[in-house]
């Protein structure tokens, strides 16, 4: 089907694996990928390119490109597929930066087959799959259902909701039926401090830890100078060889992300490339930035080099790697908060109970909210929505900046209809003539 | 035995509506009525538009219909509501003359050619299959037609209640079409019933006016149709009282004499229009509820208590109105009381108004469960519209959610059916913001225009009218600094951008004659200046939603057949079924916008509907 909006999805199985493609269709496909790799490659070309977040230049990956003209595509649209790193922080990067830019958006469930399929890209037998598929989303919505019954999240929305619709009722009875019997007229500023109440309280549920984090798992970077012993301690700590280890500096060249559970605590373990500033060659430049961007990212970093390089990070961890060996530093020792030994094990267990004691302060309690990256951007539209209301003085306005948040939360809920919103206003209001 | 193109049941809002403009595309129509004189009655309140209905008023009159023009002959109050907001929810508003309203609608009708009036009760329709051919009338009289249009108001199956008193009819005094009812039964059409109710006519000489408060007549000289020239009728005032405690004591303690509380009504009245009694029954916290003394004319003594609706006996009736300041001696003239009805469920219509089982029978009015004198005048112009292009076989573009208030209305009848009468309101539209009362002409006149339906003098109208405006927003394309503006004295923001002056009428302070110093050219008519200011406000607004727009008009492409199964369709849940089963929408914007239906669920319909085509 043709559309207005450009789609993208990630269309390879779950991260983490080897490569993960994303698949962008639509009209904006084409300039969508100039502005992520700044040229673009010729047409059906595959390319390597940094891609980089067009809202702040931060590099996101350097990934192999290649981009189709349509209507000979896979849709029928103009399409582009991004075959990154495969692991979730890339994918996830990716997915949000693209999710920023304007007139894109993730596609709905069989929303690529749906537009192959109206373009005649695929035939009858291909698309028959679509029919599983929607068994497998009600299967999904009765689960997620269950689950959200069983949590508060729904109680919060469905709150919520009725607060939006008590907040419609009132500017649509104002604006329908003004001239009709006891409507209050006037409440402006109280229609503005409950619609900002409403908005903050929103806000603060959006500022608590992602649900991503229990699912992902807690992310944990070891950075380093080169031969620091940075892959031997992964596999100290993974218990198998998921790095590279050999005693040639500068072997990591790029971020092994390895997953993994302690005590039912998920983690993702990332091995970066040796930081230094005299840099071998280019690829391991290369390297060398993707590691920086993943400490930024980190939730912990173990930092195994000497205490003056140590990076900026909110919970940057000093190790003292190898302290079977005489050589290992003394200051080092001296300020580190594990001394550890991958050959011997001494100080592994300490340094797990430690990353499972503080992993636990950074992920959602059990009885908490949890959002998933779903339900975190239609709440953060509402609340979006909802601060757009309280700054309006037009009543007309303000009523189409709450319709937009009702919408929201009906999406998060699976149910709309203006009908709920005159629902509210006939039983607030006593109404005509 | 007489031949004809279109056959109009029933001389309400929507039967004239539906006959003119069958009449104006060029069809040969019958209007078929009780009476000739009770054509064009209002049976409810004096009044014509408001909101959301007024805005409904003006989409009829941009297709060159009566409504808005009768409400103009027969003005004797003027009111703007929500003046003071944005105009998308402006809604005029005219207390109507019954007598100047029914001559004008009647007027225009005789000097309409093609339309002939025929006095008679529709007995029965001739069916041959699935298709309509023509009416019986009660004298046995054969009328013959490809399309047949029911406006049949109350008149089925109506019953009405006034405490412990019941009635046959549709109004007080005429017979109700109970053979048509039977057959339409038998035709296994989807019905329902519903109730609404009315107030009692009070003897205006009998009213102290001295102690109420007045509501005059809006100053200005806006009319319901831009093709009135000035207003023409004298001026009355309404005036308002209000219901008190004793009023309420009164109605509490006869509630059981009232049918909706003895059970004897059991169908759903509209929760925008109650009876006094549910108001009092329902909010009950209330010291007292706003009543609106509306004339009924300039030589009528009636005066229409808007807001005390009830089904109560006479005798409460007339206590609880003496209750009331300005009406301690007030003679009641016709007791109000509460009507039930047989309707449609219109989910077996098509956008067309067109029953699916019976081709070439249309719908329109009351009768598709709606309520208001503009709801069914609406209807009854798509009905008509849609019959005589049938009929003639000519192809029409029908209007949608966005670009007009009737598309809105017939949009949710058909794809959601009703629960109570569906009255429109400006919360329904979507696109409200596009939406206005007073660009309804630049809306739906040139489709209008397109499908044949518009006279010579509105159609030279809007075309000069559209020539003006598109040179004065050629004529504000041009571009110009803030200290330009500033020069002119007006305090905008010095940000420094250059922009077009049509982008600057966003401004509060901008206006199109305080701009006239950089555009040459004619000065403009004043309704066109507010339409074109007004256009610059929203453009903003307008222009967030037209992502959704487009995704609106792809979808609406795509075509569904009129018989899919969708309980063969793998994974629909029995909800999703049921509700496409009954709305049997016609393309998959359509099925999108049914309640519960996601978007998983509308692909696999398109993938069924691709393979039944196949």
């Amino acid at each position: 089907m043709p559309s207005g909006d450009t789609i993208f999805a990630l269309s390879s199985g779950a991260p983490p694996a080897a490569i993960a493609t994303i698949r962008i269709s639509g009209s904006l496909a084409k300039q969508t990928l100039a502005t992520l790799t700044g040229a673009l490659p010729s047409e059906r070309q595959a390319a390597l390119r940094s891609l980089r977040d067009p809202a702040d230049g931060r590099l996101l990956d350097r990934a192999v490109v290649i981009w189709f003209a349509g209507p000979a595509t896979a849709t029928g649209e103009d399409l582009v597929e991004l075959h990154l790193h495969g692991g979730r922080a890339v994918v996830r990067a990716v997915e949000t930066a693209l999710a920023n830019m304007p007139g894109l958006r993730m596609a709905e469930p069989g929303e690529f087959t749906r537009r192959a399929f109206s373009n005649g890209r695929i035939d009858l037998a291909e698309a028959e799959g679509l029919g599983d598929l929607l068994l497998a989303e009600t299967e999904a919505q009765r689960v997620a259902a269950l689950r959200m019954a069983s949590g508060h999240l729904s109680r919060l929305a469905n709150r919520w909701r009725e607060a939006v619709l008590r907040l419609s009722a009132m500017v649509e009875a104002e604006l329908d039926f003004s001239d009709e019997d006891d409507v209050d007229t006037g409440a402006d500023e109280t229609l503005r401090v409950l619609t900002l109440e409403l908005a903050a309280e929103i806000d603060a549920v959006l500022a608590r830890p992602h649900a991503e984090r229990l699912k992902d798992g807690i992310r944990v970077v070891l950075a380093g100078p080169p031969n620091a012993g940075k892959s031997t301690l992964l596999n100290a700590l993974v218990q198998r060889d998921a790095a590279i280890v050999s005693d040639i500096a500068g072997t990591t060249r790029d971020i092994i992300a390895v997953p993994v559970a302690y005590d039912g605590v998920p983690f993702v373990f990332s091995d970066t490339a040796g930081l230094r500033d005299d840099h071998g060659d280019g690829i391991e430049a290369i390297g060398i930035a993707r590691a920086q961007d993943a400490i930024a990212t980190a939730d912990i970093v173990l930092w195994l080099g000497v205490p003056d390089g140590i990076p900026q990070h909110p919970a940057v961890w000093q190790i003292a790697a190898k302290v079977d060996r005489a050589d290992v530093s003394r200051e080092t020792a001296d300020v580190a908060r594990h001394l550890v030994s991958a050959l011997t094990g001494e100080g592994i267990d300490a340094l797990i109970a430690d990353l499972v004691a503080s992993a636990r302060q950074l992920l959602p309690a059990p009885e908490d909210l949890a959002l998933n990256a779903r339900q975190h951007r239609l709440i953060s539209q509402c609340g979006v929505s909802l601060h757009d209301a309280a700054g309006q003085s037009d009543p007309l306005i303000r009523a189409e900046a709450l319709r937009q948040a009702r919408a929201a939360i009906d999406s998060l809920l699976g149910h709309s209809h203006v009908e709920d919103m005159l629902d509210t206003l006939f039983g607030r209001f006593c109404i005509g003539k | 035995m007489s031949g004809f193109d279109v056959i109009v049941v029933g001389g309400g809002h929507a039967g004239c509506e539906a006959a003119a403009v069958a009449a104006r595309m060029g069809a040969r129509v019958a209007l078929v009525s009780f009476s000739r004189e009770s054509i064009g009655a209002m049976s409810c309140n004096p009044a014509i538009g408001g909101l959301g209905k007024g805005h409904l008023v003006r989409e009829v009159d941009a297709f060159d219909g009566l409504i808005a023009r009768a409400a103009d002959a027969a003005a004797i109050h003027y009111r703007m509501l929500n003046i003071s907001k944005g105009s998308a929810v402006q809604g005029p508003r005219v207390q109507a003359d019954r007598v100047l309203y029914k001559a004008a609608v009647q007027a225009m009708l005789d000097a309409q050619p093609g339309l002939t009036i025929v006095e008679g009760e529709v007995a029965e329709l001739i069916l041959e299959g699935d298709r309509v051919s023509g009416v019986v009338l009660a004298d046995s009289t054969m009328l013959t037609a490809p399309a047949v249009i029911l406006a049949t108001g109350t008149f089925l199956g109506g019953r009405l209640y006034r405490g412990e008193e019941r009635l046959t009819g549709g109004r007080v005094g005429e017979p109700g079409a109970t053979l048509l009812a039977q057959q339409l039964r038998d035709a296994a059409l989807p019905m329902a019933r519903l109730k609404t109710g009315t107030p009692p006519r009070i003897d205006g000489r009998t009213i102290d006016w001295a102690v109420l408060e007045e509501q005059p007549s809006d100053d200005g000289s806006w009319t319901m149709s831009p093709l009135t020239v000035r207003r023409t009728v004298p001026q009355l005032f309404c005036a308002i009282t209000r219901t008190n405690s004793q009023t309420h004591d009164i109605i509490r303690a006869n509630l059981n004499r009232s049918p909706l509380f003895s059970g004897a009504i059991g169908a759903q009245g509209p929760r925008y229009c109650p009876s006094i009694e549910d108001k009092i029954h329902r909010f009950g916290d209330r010291d007292g509820h706003q009543v609106f003394l509306e004339p009924e004319g300039l030589d009528s003594v009636l005066v229409y208590p808007n807001g005390i609706s009830t089904s109560l006996p006479t005798d409460v009736q007339l206590d609880f109105v003496r209750s009331m300041a300005g009406l301690k001696r007030a003679e009641i003239v016709v007791p109000g009381y509460a009507v039930e009805y047989d309707h449609i469920d219109p989910r077996a219509l098509d956008h067309r108004l067109q029953l699916r089982a019976i081709q070439g029978l249309y719908c329109a009015g009351q009768i598709n469960g709606t309520t208001g004198y503009e709801e069914a005048a609406a209807q009854g112009l798509i009905a008509g519209l849609s019959a005589a292009a049938m009929v003639l076989d000519r192809a029409i573009t029908l209007p949608d959610r966005a670009n007009s208030y009737l598309a809105v209305m017939i949009d949710d009848l058909v794809l959601q059916g009703v629960t109570e009468p569906y009255r429109m309101l400006t919360a329904r539209a979507e696109y409200r913001l596009r939406l206005r009362a007073n660009n309804a002409s630049d809306r739906l006149t040139g489709m209008a225009i397109a499908a044949g339906c518009v006279g010579d003098a509105r159609r030279n109208w809007f075309e000069t009218r559209s020539a003006a405006k598109a040179d004065m927003r050629a004529r504000l394309e041009q571009k110009a600094s803030c200290s330009e503006l500033t020069a002119l004295g007006l305090p905008v923001k010095a940000d420094g951008a250059r922009q077009s002056l049509y982008d600057w009428l966003r401004y509060p302070a901008v206006t199109l004659a305080s701009l006239a110093p950089l555009l040459d050219g004619d000065a403009l008519p004043a309704d066109l200046v507010d339409e074109i200011e007004e256009d610059a406000v929203y453009a903003p607004y307008l222009a967030r939603q037209a992502a959704e727009l487009r995704d609106l008009r792809a979808s609406e492409q795509v075509a569904l057949g009129a018989d899919i199964e969708y309980g063969a369709i793998a994974g629909l849940s029995n909800e999703m079924v049921e509700r496409l089963s009954l709305a049997q929408p016609e393309s998959l914007a359509e099925a999108g916008r049914i309640r519960g239906v996601t978007p998983a669920a509308l692909a696999a319909i398109l993938v069924h509907a691709r393979r039944r085509a196949a």
